[in-house]
C-alpha cells in the first residue's frame, strides 16, 4: 500500500486539503529559490520557474509584492524591490539587510539562507 | 615585444597609434581591427557565428574580428582548480587567462585582518598550476582581488608567492602588481566635496570611520589591468579589482566592442558556476566583434541560454544594469541562444561609458575580540524556555563580571532550531528535539570575552527555572572547553561609491621582471 509519506511532496494530503484549485506553493512553481547578498547591504532573491505559467502566476500574485515581501522580512515596503526577468523566467526580490553582512548579531553573512520565508507562500 | 603586442600579432591586428595608455570607453571596434577577418589564421568556427543583432556593435564602423579565446581558470583561486578542466583549456590555445582571488562576500574579516580565507598550501599550488599554464603557451596570466580581499597586505602574500613559484620553478616574466589602497586623506577630501555615496542601507561615511578603518580599497576597473599590461607585463596581480576587470580590459585594449566584452567577463568570472550542473571546472570564452560563445572544459558541464541567463542574475541587484568604474554594462537587449547541447551564444549587451568616473570603496574596523560557546540542548523543558532563560543567564553574567571586566562586551545569542538563522518571529510548533546554541561575546580584550563566556557557559549549564527536570545541567557539550576565542571581530565600515576625476592615480602599478 502506497504510504502517504512515500507520496511526491505536492501529493501530500495536507497539501491537497490546504489548496483549492487556484492556490500553489511557490515552492511546487519554481525550480529554483535562492537568497545571496547582493554586495553587504542588499539582499536579493531569485525565483526561477518550472514554466511560463508558473514565471506569469507569481508576477501576478499580491504574495509576492513588495507590501508582503516586505511584511514577511520585517521591512519596509519601500526597502523591497520585485523585478521580472524574462531571459530566465525568473522573478528577483531585492531587499535591503537589516545589518550588514558580518556586522555583530548577523545570522547569514553571505545570505544564503534567508530564503526561508517565501517557501510557504501561496501564488 | 610586449605580450600584448604578440597578442595583436597572433590575432592580425593592427597596432594602434593612439594612446593606449588611457581608457578605453568606446563601444565601438575602433582603430584596433583589421578591415577584413585574418583569413590566414585558424577560425574558430563556433565562435564566428554572423551578426544578428545590430544593437551590438552600436556604430556603424562594425568590423568582423578574430575569435579571443579567454579563459577563465579559477573563480575563486585558493580553493583547488579542477586540473582536468585546467588542461583542456590550456589546449585550446587561450590568449590570456584570467582568474578572480577574492570578493566582498566572505565578510568583513579578511579585509579587516589582512587575512587570507584561503589556506596557504593550496592557494600556493593553484598559483603555481595557472602560472605555469600561462607561461607553457607564452600568454598573458591576469589575476584580480589578490588573497581574498585585495588590500595591501593580501596582495603581498600572494605577491610573495607567485616571487617563490617563479624562482622554485625557473620561470621568468615580467610581473605587475597594482594596488588597491586608496589614500585616506583623498577619501576624507572627498567627503568633504559631497562625492561620497551610500551603497544601500549603510550610514553615511564620516572621516572617522576612514580613520578607524583598518583597510580601505577601492575596486579597480580595466584601467589599471591596461596600464599594467602596457607596460609589457606578462603577469598582472592585482589588488581590489573588478571581477569583470580581469577578463574585459584586454579584449578592450584589442579593440573588441566593451559590450559583448564586460558580459562575457561577467558569465566567465565564476567560472563553469553558469553551466548545468554548475562547478567550479575551467571554461573557455570565446569572444568576436558581436557576441561570445561560452564551452566549459568540462564536458559534463553544459551552458545553456537558460543556465548562462540565470547566471546574469546571480548575487546582482539589477540584472540589466551592471555598474563598473568606467561605465554601465546594460544587458536588456541581451539574446541567448544554444550552439548545441555544451555551449551557448550570448549577444546584444550594450556598454554606456560613464560621463563620471566612479569607485566602490570596501573598508572594514576592528570591533573587538570574539570568543564564543557551543553547546546542544535536548530537554523538551530547556527547550521551551530557551527564550526566557537566555535573558535571565544573561542579566545574571553581567552583574556577576561588572567588577572584573573592565571594558563594556556584547552577547548575542542563537538558538539553531529556532531561530539560528532566520529571525522568525514565532518559534516553530512543535518545537525541535533537540536545538544547539552559540552565545557570542564581542569585548574589548581576548581575556575579557573569554572570562564573559565562560562564565556564560557555566550558569547557563546550572540555571535553574520553573518546570526544570534535568537537574543534572542544561547542556551537552560535545568537547570541552566549549568556549573558543574565534579572533579579532571585524565589521564593514565603507561600503560606498566615491566620483573621481581620474583613475589612475589611484591604482599604482608596479613591475619587476622575475
Amino acid at each position: 500500500m502506497e504510504r502517504w509519506f512515500n507520496l511526491p511532496l505536492a501529493l501530500h494530503p495536507a497539501r491537497l486539503i490546504t489548496l483549492g484549485m487556484d492556490h500553489m506553493k511557490l515552492i511546487d512553481a519554481a525550480r529554483v529559490i535562492r537568497s545571496k547578498n547582493a554586495g553587504p547591504t542588499t539582499l536579493t532573491v531569485d525565483l526561477m520557474f518550472n514554466d511560463e505559467s508558473g514565471y506569469r502566476r507569481a508576477l501576478a500574485a499580491p504574495s509576492l509584492a513588495p507590501p508582503e515581501i516586505a511584511r514577511l522580512y520585517g521591512l519596509k515596503p519601500e526597502q523591497v524591490e520585485v523585478i521580472s526577468y524574462p531571459p530566465a523566467i525568473a522573478v528577483k526580490i531585492v531587499m535591503d539587510r537589516k545589518l550588514i553582512a558580518g556586522d555583530p548579531g548577523d545570522r547569514d553573512v553571505y545570505g544564503a539562507q534567508q530564503h526561508g520565508p517565501l517557501l510557504a507562500i501561496e501564488i | 615585444m610586449t605580450a600584448i603586442e604578440k597578442l595583436r600579432e597572433a590575432l592580425g591586428l593592427r597596432v594602434p597609434n593612439t594612446d593606449t595608455a588611457g581608457v578605453h570607453l568606446s563601444t565601438s571596434p575602433t582603430d584596433y581591427a583589421r578591415d577584413e577577418p585574418d583569413s590566414g589564421k585558424p577560425r574558430d568556427e563556433r565562435g564566428s557565428g554572423k551578426p544578428r543583432d545590430e544593437r551590438s556593435a552600436g556604430a556603424s564602423a562594425k568590423r568582423e574580428l578574430p575569435p579571443l579565446r579567454v579563459l577563465a581558470g579559477s573563480g575563486q583561486l585558493g580553493y583547488g582548480i579542477p586540473d582536468a578542466a585546467l588542461a583542456a583549456g590550456l589546449e585550446r590555445k587561450p590568449h590570456f587567462i584570467g582568474c578572480d582571488m577574492g570578493s566582498i562576500d566572505p565578510g568583513p574579516y579578511y579585509l579587516g585582518s589582512g587575512n587570507m580565507g584561503t589556506s596557504e598550501g593550496i592557494t600556493r599550488a593553484d598559483l603555481g598550476k595557472v602560472l605555469r599554464g600561462a607561461r607553457s603557451i607564452g600568454v598573458p596570466l591576469l589575476l584580480g582581488t589578490a588573497g581574498t580581499a585585495g588590500a595591501a597586505p593580501h596582495l603581498e602574500k600572494t605577491l610573495a608567492m607567485v616571487r617563490e613559484i617563479a624562482r622554485a620553478e625557473n620561470l621568468h616574466f615580467r610581473l605587475a602588481s597594482i594596488r588597491a589602497d586608496i589614500p585616506r586623506d583623498l577619501i576624507k577630501s572627498a567627503i568633504r566635496a559631497n562625492k561620497v555615496t551610500p551603497l544601500g542601507n549603510i550610514p553615511p561615511l564620516t572621516e572617522e570611520d576612514v580613520d578607524a578603518s583598518s583597510h580601505i580599497v577601492g575596486q579597480m576597473g580595466v584601467e589599471a589591468f591596461q596600464r599594467a599590461l602596457e607596460a609589457g607585463a606578462d603577469v598582472v596581480i592585482a589588488g581590489r579589482a573588478c571581477d569583470t576587470a580581469v577578463f574585459a580590459a584586454i579584449p578592450g585594449m584589442l579593440g573588441y566592442p566593451m559590450g559583448p566584452a564586460m558580459h562575457m567577463a561577467k558569465i566567465i568570472e565564476c567560472c563553469s558556476i553558469c553551466t548545468t550542473p554548475g562547478g567550479r571546472d575551467a571554461l573557455l570564452g570565446t569572444l568576436d566583434g558581436e557576441g561570445f560563445v561560452v564551452d566549459s572544459m568540462n564536458p559534463l558541464r553544459h551552458a545553456s541560454p537558460m543556465s548562462v541567463a540565470a547566471h546574469s542574475l546571480y548575487e546582482q541587484n539589477d540584472p540589466y544594469r551592471v555598474i563598473e568604474p568606467e561605465g554601465v554594462l546594460n544587458t536588456e537587449g541581451a539574446r541567448y541562444e544554444a550552439v548545441d547541447e555544451h555551449r551557448c551564444r550570448i549577444s546584444g549587451a550594450r556598454w554606456e561609458p560613464a560621463t563620471r568616473f566612479t569607485v566602490k570603496l570596501e573598508g572594514a574596523r576592528r570591533v573587538g575580540e570574539r570568543a564564543i560557546v557551543l553547546a546542544g540542548c535536548a530537554d523538551p523543558r530547556a527547550i521551551a524556555a530557551m527564550k526566557e532563560i537566555l535573558p535571565a543567564v544573561e542579566k545574571t553574567v553581567r552583574e556577576l563580571v561588572a567588577g572584573s571586566v573592565s571594558g563594556p562586551f556584547e552577547l548575542y545569542h542563537r538558538v539553531y532550531g529556532i531561530d539560528g538563522v532566520f529571525a522568525w518571529p514565532e518559534p516553530p510548533d512543535p518545537l525541535p528535539r533537540e536545538v544547539f546554541l552559540m552565545v557570542e561575546c564581542i569585548a574589548a580584550t581576548a581575556d575579557d570575552a573569554k572570562s564573559v563566556a565562560t562564565v556564560f557557559k557555566q550558569y547557563l549549564l546550572h540555571h535553574g527555572f520553573p518546570g526544570r527536570i534535568s537537574t543534572g545541567g542544561n547542556l551537552a557539550f560535545p568537547f570541552t572547553p566549549p568556549e573558543v576565542l574565534s579572533g579579532t571581530a571585524y565589521r564593514f565600515s565603507v561600503y560606498h561609491v566615491m566620483e573621481v576625476d581620474a583613475l589612475e592615480p589611484l591604482f599604482p602599478v608596479t613591475l619587476e621582471d622575475l
